[in-house]
């Protein structure tokens, strides 16, 4: 009898009309209910924070409005949010409101800083800016500012924050590397003291090159004095940078480069950093950026200057900062202008460097080293174009042209 | 026989290589580790171990976990000394000449010993070809064709069929078996005469292993082969010669027994090798 149970057994039929498949879902995921019920507790709380602060107590300003109302909506948030939903998803939903908010206020207030000063700056801008210095400001007269510019403080700033960089981003890039791949004694002692560096004041750095270089006459105040004491700031900020990016390369990528035979020299250059290429690049230009928009250690060194002076090496020298610093001290509405348009060419610069270091710091598909490999692609030529190796277009084919 | 005749694809600058003993034959060499000792941090770890690792062969190094066998691959290609506190003593003979001996470079010494590790690393800055010619970059050799060494070395890895149609793409761009591969066909790209395998297959799919060990079987005729494995079965397939290392507690490392693989696995002398490659232990 148990045979029969061995006989096929037709499977269950499928109904013939497929189901609806059940409406997608993503746990955690935040609605349009939610969004109503979000800004339901900012209109609520708003409305608590004015009754607290100007009805029930004697409190005033805004900034201490604004903090109430937030504690307040936060407090509110989560009250209501675990009416809905179960408290877990009600904490969850409150941390990241305060995650939210807290990049937007830092957004906010960077974007504030960028349009504040376009916004000072771009109606006056003209051709002359880039073009003529301050020699011919006169305190009197109208529509003065078509008479200046500040050419000579962008000359200034390329030359010293060059000349820093010039010399600063070789050796720090160097002590890194000593630092994560060669190592051995006095590591501990130059991360300490590159460290303890990184923290010094600006102005100290100005003053260290004063009091060493200038006073004693081994050099004049300069441009190159200035780009002296922008390298001694450049350097522990770039050098801790590479250092942590070079850490993070594997060490399996440096074993495999010895194991083939290669110098550790060579694995440095050849593997390490390239590999690491992008960090390094961003951490030159952190430390360029940083050097480019110090004021401070201009001070002392480069003193500053009305007028052109594209020689770095003697006479005081103007600067992006130190122009900025100096205009826009004065009580002249035109220099103050004058000042605000030096901060945005100061903006545009340090932009521009950016984008460079984000070209610069791509990895490489697309390039010419990687179009080299695809040029003998066979896939793309067919077998026998590799036999018949120079391929270039204009190269005469084996039977000639008609 | 000189590299350069060795291939037609292949020229190396004969000045540029020195380390004369080591340098000047092409093709598998003998290798023999005598009394070799190793240390970490003045602690012993591996004990006189004598071994001899016969041309154009496969030898297995088996063993339980840290019982010294990669720290004894390492000491074959001079990797050991990279790690700090690391010492040993011994010699290692290529071909009768003395890897440790005095004016030996360890970059040459790699050159004729390579190693292909654990864990797949193709260097993610480079293409796909470009990490196959790495090692000739380093030690500034120049193929003569180099279109025709990489097909050739990515073929004897068993990649090409899978990468030849994108080899400007990144090394990083491919699967761990393919990397592994590709690491296998870089260190083939400088024609060791040595190739050291630092348990190749243990991060790998089973079809991406059996790949690598035929990959091994077909090297094998022109490089000799020092193999890791943890993979008894890995061992009988693809070695002839096997050596089982074993450390007892707190004790150092030292081998066990040494012979043909179908010795050790079918009939050894030791009692604890036969408990070892039948899985009773380790």
């Amino acid at each position: 009898m148990s045979t029969t149970t061995l006989a096929p057994v037709a499977p269950p039929e499928r109904p013939p009309s497929r189901r609806r498949p059940p409406s997608p879902v993503r746990p955690h995921d935040f609605g349009v209910a939610d969004m109503g019920l979000f800004l339901m507790c900012v209109a609520s709380s708003l409305a608590l924070a004015w009754v607290i602060f100007y009805q029930l107590t004697l409190l005033s300003g805004a900034f201490g409005f604004l903090i109430v109302w937030y504690a307040l909506l936060l407090t509110l948030y989560w009250i209501a949010t675990s009416q809905v939903v179960d408290r877990m998803t009600a904490t969850d939903r409150v941390v990241s409101v305060v995650v939210v908010t807290g990049a937007a206020v830092i957004l906010g207030l960077l974007l504030y800083v960028i349009v504040w000063v376009s916004a000072k700056a771009i109606p006056h801008i003209d051709l002359h800016l880039f073009t003529r210095d301050q020699k011919y400001f006169v305190l009197v007269g109208h529509n003065v500012l078509s008479t200046v510019g500040v050419a000579h403080a962008i000359v200034g700033t390329l030359e010293q924050v060059g000349f820093a960089a010039l010399l600063g981003v070789p050796v720090a890039v160097a002590t890194a590397v000593f630092l994560n791949e060669v190592g051995g004694r006095g590591t501990r002692l130059i991360r300490t003291v590159i460290t303890a560096m990184s923290g010094t004041p600006s102005v100290i750095a100005g003053v260290f090159i004063y009091s060493i270089l200038i006073i004693n006459h081994v050099l004049g105040y300069s441009g190159f004095a200035a780009a002296l004491a922008l390298f001694v700031l450049l350097l522990p900020l770039v050098t801790r940078t590479t250092e942590e990016v070079l850490r993070v390369v594997p060490s399996g990528l440096r074993e495999a480069s010895l194991a083939l035979g290669a110098s550790e020299w060579r694995t440095v250059w050849s593997v390490v950093l390239p590999t690491a290429r992008s960090g390094v690049v961003t951490a030159v230009l952190l430390g360029v950026a940083r050097a480019a928009g110090e004021t401070a250690p201009l001070l002392f060194t480069a003193f500053g200057s009305q007028v052109m002076n594209p020689n770095v090496f003697s006479h005081p020298q103007s600067a992006l900062p130190l122009q900025v610093w100096t205009n826009a001290r004065s009580a002249d509405p035109i220099l103050i202008t004058l000042a605000f348009e030096a901060a945005f060419v100061l903006l545009v610069l340090v932009l521009i460097l950016f984008v460079a270091a984000r070209v610069l710091g791509r990895t490489r598909t697309g390039s010419r080293r990687s179009r080299r490999w695809r040029r003998h692609d066979p896939s793309i030529l067919g077998p026998f174009d590799l036999q018949l190796a120079p391929v270039s277009s204009d190269a005469p084919t084996e039977g000639g042209q008609p | 026989m000189t590299v350069d005749t060795m291939s037609p694809s292949y020229l190396a600058d004969p000045d540029r290589i020195r380390g004369a003993g080591l340098a000047t034959a092409g093709g598998a060499a003998r290798l023999e580790a005598r009394g070799v000792h190793a240390w970490f941090g003045g602690r012993l770890v591996l004990e006189d171990v004598h071994l001899t690792m016969e041309r154009s062969s496969v030898t297995a190094l088996i063993g339980p976990s840290g019982c010294g066998k990669s720290t004894f691959l390492r000491i074959l290609n001079r990797m050991h000394e990279v790690v700090p506190g690391a010492q040993l003593a011994g010699s290692v003979e290529l071909d009768g000449a003395d890897i440790y001996g005095p004016g030996q470079r360890a970059s040459d010494t790699r050159r004729h010993i390579g190693m292909v590790f654990q864990k797949p690393n193709p260097f993610p800055a480079m293409s796909i070809a470009d990490n196959v010619l790495s090692g000739l970059k380093f030690s500034r050799l120049k193929p003569v064709d180099r279109h025709e060494l990489v097909e050739e070395m990515l073929r004897k890895a068993g990649l090409w069929n899978e990468v030849k149609g994108r080899l400007g793409e990144l090394g990083g761009a491919l699967s761990g078996g393919q990397q592994q591969r590709l690491c296998i066909a870089r260190a083939l790209a400088v024609r060791p005469r040595v190739l050291l395998m630092d348990e190749p297959c243990s991060a790998l799919d089973p079809t991406s292993t059996r790949r690598i060990e035929e990959t091994v079987r077909e090297i094998a005729e022109e490089v000799t082969v020092v193999i890791v494995t943890h993979n008894m079965q890995q061992a009988q397939r693809v070695s002839q010669y096997c050596a089982f290392f074993l450390a007892e507690e707190n004790q150092p490392g030292l081998v066990i027994e040494a012979g043909t693989t179908e010795k050790i696995f079918s009939d050894p002398v030791d009692p604890r090798t036969l408990d070892y490659v039948h899985g009773r232990f380790g």
